[in-house]
C-alpha cells in the first residue's frame, strides 16, 4: 500500500428511513485509524441501525460510507472487511471453538496449516490457548466473549463492530471485560467500534463517543469533554448524573447571569457548549453532584462558591467512595451530592445543611422542547 | 401414607390408558405376527415352527424387488419432500412476518383436514384420461389426443410427496424458528457466501428438524396404501399391497405376517443406517420435535 487514509471508516451524511420512520438522520463522522470509538444512545435512538449499515445487513437511504478510503456502498455484507461481535455473540453452536474461529478463514480459502496456525495464532493472544477443542457451550460467559472477538480478528478486519457484548454478562464480569476488552483494541490495535447504551462502558475503554439520539449525533468528542463540556442539554443530562432545574434567564451577558428556576431559586450560572443565552429564555440547569458542597447550617458562612441553597438531610445513599446525600430543600425538590463519608462525624439524615456550587458549574441550555 | 397410596393410584390410573394402548394395539399384536410368521403350512390346518415364509420371500424375486422398489422410491420421496419442504419451511420460519407465518402454516394444515382418500380422487379426477388437464390441453390445442397422467411411477410419486410434505414441513419450521438470526448474519459477516452459509450453518443448525421429518416422511411413504393403488393402479407394485394380497386376496396370513415383519425391519435398518450416517440420534430428532 502506498499510502495510508488517516480514517478507517468515514460516514458522509447517512441517513436510514424505514417507511416513514427516519432512523438515522444524516450522520456524519470519521474514525482515525486504531483507535476505540463509541456510539452511546438511548434505546431506540438508531444505533444499531447505523451498525448494521457499517456491517452492510441495510442499504443506508442516503449518503456514503467509506472504509480505508473506498466506499462499500452495494458491497455485500460478505465482501466487506468489517467484521461484527453480535449482541449475543452468534458463535455457531454446532461446531467447537477451532471451527468457529476457523469458518472465516475456510471462507476465504486458506490452506489448512495456514489455518491451523492463525487459530493458534489468536487464541494465545486471547490467553486461551488451549480451548480450541471445546464446545461452544463449555465455555464461560467471559471466554465466548473472547472467542467471538477472536473470530473476528483473525481475519484482521479493517474495523471491528462490536454490538452491547457485553449486556448479558453479569455485573463483576462486565467490569473485567471493560479493561479487557481495551487491553484487547490495544494489542490487535484495530479500529473498534462499540455500541452502547450504558455510559461506563463508554466512558471507560472510549479514545471517543459519539453521543447518539432520536437518529442524529448529539456531540462527538473524548469522554472527558463530553463530561464536562457538554453541547446540548441532551448530552449534559444522559451523560453522568446530574441535578436538573428548568428555569427563565433574568440576566444575562450572552455567556452567563442569572437564571431564576420555576421552584423560585435564583442561581448563577454559565452558558454550556459555547451557546449564548439571551435574557428570557427558558433554560434547563445542570449540575453535578460532585460540583455541590454540603456543609452543615452552622457552618453555612464558611461555605464557598456562588450559589447557596439550604436544606435537610433527607437521606445517605452510602456506597463507599461514592457516596451520595439526598437533600430536600425548602422548596421541597430533592438535590444529590457527593459526599465524602468517613465513619465519624457525618452527616445524619436530618440535620439541616447548606448546599453551595460555583456559575461555572451550573450548565444551562436552551430547554430543549422550546427549540 | 394415605397421601402416597392416592398419589400413586393418580400415576397408575394416569398411565393406564397410554399403557393398555401400547400394550394391546401394539406389542401383543406385533408378537402375534411374529409367531405368525414362523408358522409353515405343510398341509390344510397343519402348522409346524419354520422360517419357510422368510425363505419363500428371499427365492422369490418379485417379492423382494417390490420390497426394494418401495424402498427406493420412498427414499426419493423423502429427499424430494426435503428439497420442496425445506425453502418452504425457511420462508415460514425465517422470512414471512409474524401474521404471514400463522396463515402459512395453517395452509400447509388445510388439506388434512380433507381424508388422504378425497385427496387421492382429487388427484385423479385433474390427471385421468377425461380429467381436467387432458382436456384442458386439447382444448388449448397443444396435444391432439386424450392423455393419461394416471398409472405412471411419476404420478405416484408426485402424490406421495403431496401427501407427506406437511410432515417434513412441520419439524423443520419447528427447529428453524429456534435458530438466531444472528448466525446466519454473523456466516456473511465472516466472509461466508450465500451457499457456504447454508451448508456450513443453517442445514447443520435445522439437521435435527431434517431427520426427524425424514423419518417421518419415510416411514409414512414407505407404509402408506392408499395413493400408490389409486395414483399408481397395478402397475405401482408397492410392498404394501403385496401384504395386502397375502392377508386378503390370497389369504395367506403366514406369509402376509413374515412380509409385515420384513418391511418393518427394512424401513428400520434403513432408518438406523441414516441416523448413523447423519451423526443423529433419535434422541436429539424425533423426540425433540
Amino acid at each position: 500500500m502506498t499510502e495510508t487514509p488517516a480514517y478507517d471508516l468515514e460516514c458522509h451524511g447517512i441517513s436510514k428511513s424505514f417507511g416513514s420512520v427516519r432512523a438515522v438522520k444524516d450522520v456524519s463522522f470519521n474514525i482515525p485509524s486504531g483507535s476505540f470509538f463509541s456510539i452511546l444512545g438511548p434505546s431506540g435512538c438508531g444505533k444499531t441501525t447505523l451498525m448494521r449499515m457499517i456491517a452492510g445487513f441495510e442499504e443506508p437511504s442516503g449518503g456514503d460510507i467509506r472504509i480505508k478510503g473506498k466506499s462499500v456502498l452495494g458491497t455485500p455484507p460478505n465482501r466487506r472487511n468489517v467484521k461484527m461481535v453480535f449482541q449475543h455473540l452468534a458463535l455457531f453452536p454446532m461446531m467447537n471453538v477451532y471451527e468457529n474461529i476457523a469458518y472465516g478463514l475456510r471462507c476465504r480459502g486458506a490452506s489448512n496449516d495456514e489455518i491451523k496456525r492463525r487459530v493458534q495464532d489468536v487464541l494465545e493472544r486471547i490467553a486461551l490457548p488451549d480451548v480450541g477443542g471445546r464446545e461452544i457451550h463449555q465455555l464461560s460467559g467471559g471466554q465466548k466473549q473472547r472467542i467471538a472477538i477472536a473470530r473476528c480478528m483473525v481475519l484482521d478486519p479493517d474495523v471491528l463492530l462490536l454490538d452491547e457484548p457485553l449486556g448479558a454478562l453479569d455485573l463483576k464480569l462486565r467490569e473485567a471485560m471493560k479493561i479487557e476488552l481495551k487491553l484487547l483494541q490495544h494489542q490487535f490495535n484495530t479500529t473498534f467500534i462499540y455500541i452502547t447504551h450504558d455510559q461506563s462502558e463508554a466512558l471507560v475503554m472510549s479514545d471517543h463517543v459519539a453521543i447518539m439520539n432520536d437518529g442524529n449525533f448529539e456531540q462527538i468528542g473524548t469522554p472527558q469533554a463530553l463530561y464536562h463540556r457538554p453541547n446540548t442539554a441532551f448530552v449534559a443530562g444522559f451523560v453522568g448524573d446530574s441535578n436538573r432545574w428548568s428555569g427563565k434567564v433574568t440576566a444575562s451577558d450572552g455567556t452567563g447571569g442569572t437564571v431564576e428556576t420555576a421552584q423560585g431559586l435564583t442561581m448563577q450560572f454559565t452558558a454550556g457548549g459555547g451557546l449564548r443565552i439571551g435574557k428570557g429564555e427558558a433554560v434547563e440547569i445542570f449540575v453535578r453532584p460532585e460540583f455541590i458542597n454540603t456543609v452543615r447550617a452552622a457552618d453555612a458562612a464558611a461555605a464557598p462558591g456562588d450559589n447557596h441553597m439550604d436544606g435537610v438531610v433527607d437521606s445517605l445513599l452510602f456506597n463507599g467512595a461514592n457516596s451520595r446525600v439526598l437533600v430536600r430543600s425548602q422548596t421541597g425538590e430533592l438535590i444529590e451530592a457527593d459526599v465524602t463519608l468517613t465513619g465519624d462525624g457525618d452527616l445524619a439524615p436530618g440535620e439541616a445543611v447548606r448546599l453551595s456550587w460555583s456559575a461555572q458549574h451550573a450548565m444551562c441550555f436552551p430547554r430543549s422542547g422550546d427549540a | 401414607m394415605v397421601q402416597k397410596d392416592v398419589r400413586r393410584l393418580t400415576l397408575i390410573l394416569l398411565f393406564a390408558p397410554f399403557a393398555m394402548w401400547i400394550a394391546l394395539l401394539i406389542i401383543v399384536p406385533h408378537i402375534g405376527m411374529v409367531a405368525l410368521s414362523l408358522r409353515e403350512k405343510v398341509a390344510p390346518r397343519v402348522y409346524e415352527f419354520g422360517l419357510g415364509n422368510y425363505i419363500d420371500f428371499i427365492n422369490e424375486p418379485i417379492y423382494w424387488n417390490t420390497l426394494l422398489r418401495t424402498g427406493s422410491m420412498s427414499l426419493l420421496v423423502t429427499a424430494l419432500a426435503l428439497l420442496i419442504g425445506f425453502p418452504i419451511a425457511y420462508y415460514i420460519a425465517k422470512i414471512a412476518g409474524n401474521r404471514t407465518r400463522g396463515a402459512l402454516f395453517l395452509l400447509c394444515l388445510i388439506p388434512l383436514w380433507v381424508s388422504d382418500l378425497i385427496r387421492a380422487f382429487g388427484w385423479i379426477l385433474l390427471l385421468r384420461e377425461t380429467g381436467v388437464i387432458s382436456t384442458f390441453l386439447q382444448w388449448s390445442g397443444l396435444v391432439s389426443g386424450p392423455i393419461e397422467f394416471l398409472y405412471n411411477d411419476v404420478t405416484v410419486i408426485i402424490g406421495l410427496v403431496y401427501t407427506v410434505i406437511l410432515f417434513m414441513i412441520v419439524p423443520l419450521v419447528s427447529t428453524l424458528d429456534g435458530m438466531d438470526d444472528s448466525l446466519v448474519e454473523a456466516g456473511y459477516n465472516l466472509g461466508g457466501s450465500g451457499f457456504t452459509v447454508l451448508r456450513r450453518i443453517i442445514v447443520p443448525y435445522a439437521m435435527p428438524g431434517i431427520v426427524s421429518g425424514c423419518i417421518v416422511v419415510f416411514m409414512l411413504t414407505a407404509g402408506s396404501y392408499l395413493t400408490p393403488i389409486l395414483l399408481g393402479g397395478k402397475n405401482s407394485s408397492w410392498f404394501t399391497e403385496q401384504i395386502y394380497d397375502q392377508f386378503i386376496t390370497r389369504f395367506n396370513w403366514e406369509s402376509g405376517a413374515a412380509f409385515g415383519f420384513l418391511l418393518l425391519a427394512f424401513t428400520s435398518t434403513v432408518i438406523w443406517l441414516g441416523l448413523k450416517l447423519s451423526g443423529q440420534t433419535l434422541a436429539n430428532t424425533v423426540a425433540k420435535s
